[in-house]
C-alpha cells in the first residue's frame, strides 16, 4: 500500500516536472520513479495515450517460452512502464497448475490444455515450429514423422533405410531441459528414448554440428534455420517447414505457446493489458524475433 | 627516541589486511556454499548411487543421477591430456631453457605466452570446426565429437602452463651443477638430462600437477568438441565431463536436477582441492 502510494506520489511529481521543464523521454529503467517519468512524458507527448496502469503481473510456466516471454516483457516495459511483468520458468504443467490455483496471474504452457485440466482457458499467442535439419549433401529430402522418431531413437541406423546414401545416422540435439528438445521429443513421442550422438547447448551449435557432418540429423527452431544455407530443412510428410505451414497447421512438428488463464478469477487490469498486447499484432514482430510464429492477424 | 605515529602506515596496513581477507573470504564462501547446496541432492540420491551410478538421465520420467560416467571421463580426459601434453611441454621447456639460441627463444617464448592467452572458447570453436571433422574423416567415424578430440584440445591448452613452470624450474638449477658436469666431460645434452632435469624434478612435477588442475577444470573448450552425451567413456564416443555436465544443464535445470548439478560441482571442487594439496606439497618439497 505504502509502495503504491509512493509510486503515485512520484508519478505526480514527475508529471509536474515534465510540465515545467518539458523534459525529453527517458530510457526505460527498472527503478520506479524513472519509469513513471517515462510514462508521463510519453503520455504528455502523445495526445491519445492509453490509460496508465500500475501493478505486478506474475507469469509462470513453460521454459520453452522463456525467449518469447523475455522479449515481450522487455518491450512491455515501454508500453506500460507502471506494470512489472515477472516470469518464472517451471514447466508447462506447473504453469497450468499455477493458473488453476491462482498462485500466478497468467500460466504459460507450450502445449494445449488436456481435457482433465479444467477451470482454465488457453489463449494462443504463438506457434513454435521445429525444423528437422540435415546436411545439404544428404539426398534425403522428405521423412515422415514416424521415420524421424525412428532415426532419433536409433531404430533406423543407416541413411540407406530411408532412401539416402549408405552411412551411419548421427543424431544431434539439445541438452536435457531445453525447450526445443522437450518440444521435439513430445511431438515425435520419443521422450527419454532418443539416442543422441551430440547434445549441444544452443541452437546455433546444433546447426553448426549438422553443417559439419554429412550424416547428421538434428532439430532446431524454425526461425533459426530459415535462410540458412549451411543446413537443409527437410519436409515432413511432404510439407515444408515455414511460417505459413506452421500457422495453417499442416506442418506436423509444431506446438502452441499458450497463456493459461483462470476462468473464475478475472485478470487484473495490468494482466489483461499484457495479454491483450501480447496477442495483438503490435507484439508479432517481437514474437517472430524471439523464434516463434505469431498468430495475431 | 619516541616512535612517531604514522597514520599512512596504519591505513595501508588495514588496506593490505582487507585485501588479504577478501581472497580468503571468497574461498570460504564458495566452499561453504558448494557444500551446503551440494549435499542435499547427494543425501536424497544416496552417495553410493550418485558417485557410482552409471546412468544419468536427469529429465527422464524416472530420473537417474549417476555421475560415474562424468568422473571417469574427467579422469581419462585429464590423463590423456597429460600423456600427450607433458612430453611436448617438457621438451619445449628444455629447448627454451637450455638449447635454443637466445634469439630463437625470444621468438618461441612470446608464442607460448600467446597460446596461454587464447580464450578457451576459441580453442573450442576451432576444435569444433576443424578438429572434429578431421577426426571423423581420419578414423572413419560417424561423428568426430569424442573424448579423443577433447584430449587433444586439453593437451594443447595445458602446454603453456607446463612449459613456463618447467622452464622456470630448469633455469633455477645452479649453474655450478652444469659446469661441473661439463667439466667432467659430459656433452651438453647429457648434462641437461642427467643433471639439470633431475635437479629440477620437483618443479617439473609441479608443472604436471598444474596441468592436471587446468585440464580437469576446463569446460568451455571441451563442451564444444566432446559431444556432450552422458555415455560411459571410450576414446571415440561422445562423452560428458564433470565440468560440462554442470554447464550444459544449468540453464534450464530445476528441482533435484539443479541440486544434483551443485553436487557435481562439489565433487569437482573436491578433486581440485586434492590436486591443490598435492601441488602445495610438491612446491614445499622443492623449497626444502
Amino acid at each position: 500500500m505504502k509502495r503504491i502510494l509512493s509510486l503515485l506520489l512520484a508519478a505526480t511529481l514527475c508529471v509536474a516536472m515534465t510540465a515545467c521543464g518539458g523534459s525529453t523521454t527517458s530510457e526505460a529503467s527498472s527503478s520506479a520513479p524513472a519509469s513513471s517519468e517515462a510514462a508521463s512524458s510519453e503520455a504528455s507527448s502523445s495526445s491519445e495515450a492509453t490509460a496508465e496502469l500500475t501493478g505486478t503481473v506474475n507469469t509462470n510456466g513453460s521454459t520453452s517460452m522463456e525467449d518469447v516471454m523475455g522479449t515481450l516483457i522487455e518491450a512491455f516495459r515501454e508500453v506500460q512502464p507502471g506494470v512489472t511483468v515477472n516470469y518464472t520458468g517451471s514447466g508447462s504443467g506447473a504453469g497450468i497448475t499455477g493458473a488453476q490455483e491462482g498462485t500466478c496471474d497468467i500460466g504459460l504452457a507450450s502445449r494445449d490444455l488436456k481435457e482433465d485440466e479444467t477451470g482454465v482457458t488457453q489463449i494462443t499467442l504463438a506457434k513454435d515450429g521445429i525444423a528437422i535439419i540435415v546436411n545439404p549433401e544428404n539426398p534425403v529430402a522428405d521423412l515422415t514423422l514416424e521415420q524421424i522418431a525412428q532415426l532419433a531413437t536409433g531404430e533406423i541406423t543407416n541413411w540407406a533405410d530411408v532412401g539416402g546414401n549408405d552411412g551411419q545416422v548421427v543424431f544431434m540435439g539439445r541438452e536435457a531441459g531445453s525447450g526445443t528438445r522437450d518440444g521435439f521429443e513430445s511431438i515425435t513421442g520419443t521422450e527419454d528414448a532418443c539416442q543422441y550422438q551430440n547434445e549441444y547447448t544452443s541452437t546455433g551449435e546444433v546447426i553448426a554440428g549438422v553443417a559439419a557432418n554429412p550424416n547428421a540429423i538434428g532439430y532446431a527452431s524454425l526461425s533459426a534455420v530459415e535462410g540458412d544455407e549451411t543446413v537443409k530443412a527437410i519436409t515432413v510428410g511432404g510439407v515444408a517447414p515455414s511460417e505459413a505451414t506452421v500457422l495453417d497447421g499442416t506442418y506436423a512438428i509444431q506446438r502452441n505457446f499458450n497463456f493459461i488463464i483462470n476462468e473464475s478469477t478475472p485478470l487484473s487490469d495490468a494482466a489483461q493489458a499484457f495479454v491483450d498486447w501480447a496477442t495483438s499484432t503490435d507484439a508479432s514482430e517481437l514474437i517472430a524475433g524471439a523464434g516463434a510464429v505469431p498468430v495475431a492477424e | 627516541m619516541k616512535r612517531k605515529f604514522r597514520p599512512m602506515e596504519a591505513v595501508m596496513r588495514l588496506v593490505f589486511f582487507i585485501c588479504g581477507f577478501i581472497a580468503i573470504a571468497f574461498v570460504l564462501f564458495i566452499s561453504v556454499y558448494l557444500i551446503i547446496s551440494g549435499l542435499p541432492a547427494i543425501r536424497e540420491i544416496g552417495l553410493r548411487e550418485f558417485l557410482f551410478g552409471t546412468e544419468w538421465a536427469s529429465t527422464a520420467s524416472e530420473p537417474k543421477f549417476g555421475i560415474l560416467p562424468f568422473i571417469l571421463t574427467s579422469v581419462y580426459g585429464t590423463c590423456g591430456a597429460i600423456i600427450l601434453g607433458v612430453p611436448v611441454g617438457f621438451m619445449t621447456a628444455v629447448f627454451l631453457a637450455k638449447i635454443a639460441p637466445p634469439k630463437l627463444a625470444a621468438v618461441v617464448r612470446p608464442a607460448v605466452d600467446l597460446l596461454a592467452g587464447i580464450p578457451s572458447v576459441v580453442y573450442g570453436l576451432i576444435g569444433m570446426m576443424v578438429l572434429v571433422p578431421a577426426v571423423r574423416e581420419a578414423f572413419d567415424l560417424p561423428d568426430g565429437a569424442s573424448l579423443f578430440c577433447a584430449i587433444i584440445v586439453l593437451a594443447v591448452m595445458i602446454l603453456p602452463s607446463i612449459i613456463s613452470v618447467s622452464e622456470t624450474a630448469l633455469k633455477a638449477v645452479p649453474p655450478e651443477y652444469e659446469e661441473a658436469s661439463l667439466a667432467l666431460g659430459a656433452t651438453h645434452i647429457e648434462t641437461v638430462f642427467r643433471v639439470s632435469v633431475p635437479a629440477s624434478s620437483s618443479g617439473i612435477a609441479a608443472a604436471v600437477v598444474l596441468g592436471i588442475g587446468r585440464a580437469i577444470g576446463e569446460a568451455m573448450a571441451i563442451i564444444m568438441v566432446s559431444g556432450n552425451v552422458a555415455n560411459m567413456p571410450s576414446l571415440f564416443a561422445s562423452v560428458r565431463f564433470l565440468t560440462t555436465a554442470v554447464s550444459s544443464e544449468m540453464a534450464y535445470a530445476s528441482g533435484l536436477q539443479r541440486q544434483a548439478l551443485y553436487s557435481i560441482a562439489l565433487v569437482l571442487f573436491v578433486f581440485i582441492m586434492i590436486i591443490n594439496v598435492v601441488l602445495n606439497t610438491l612446491l614445499k618439497r622443492k623449497k626444502e
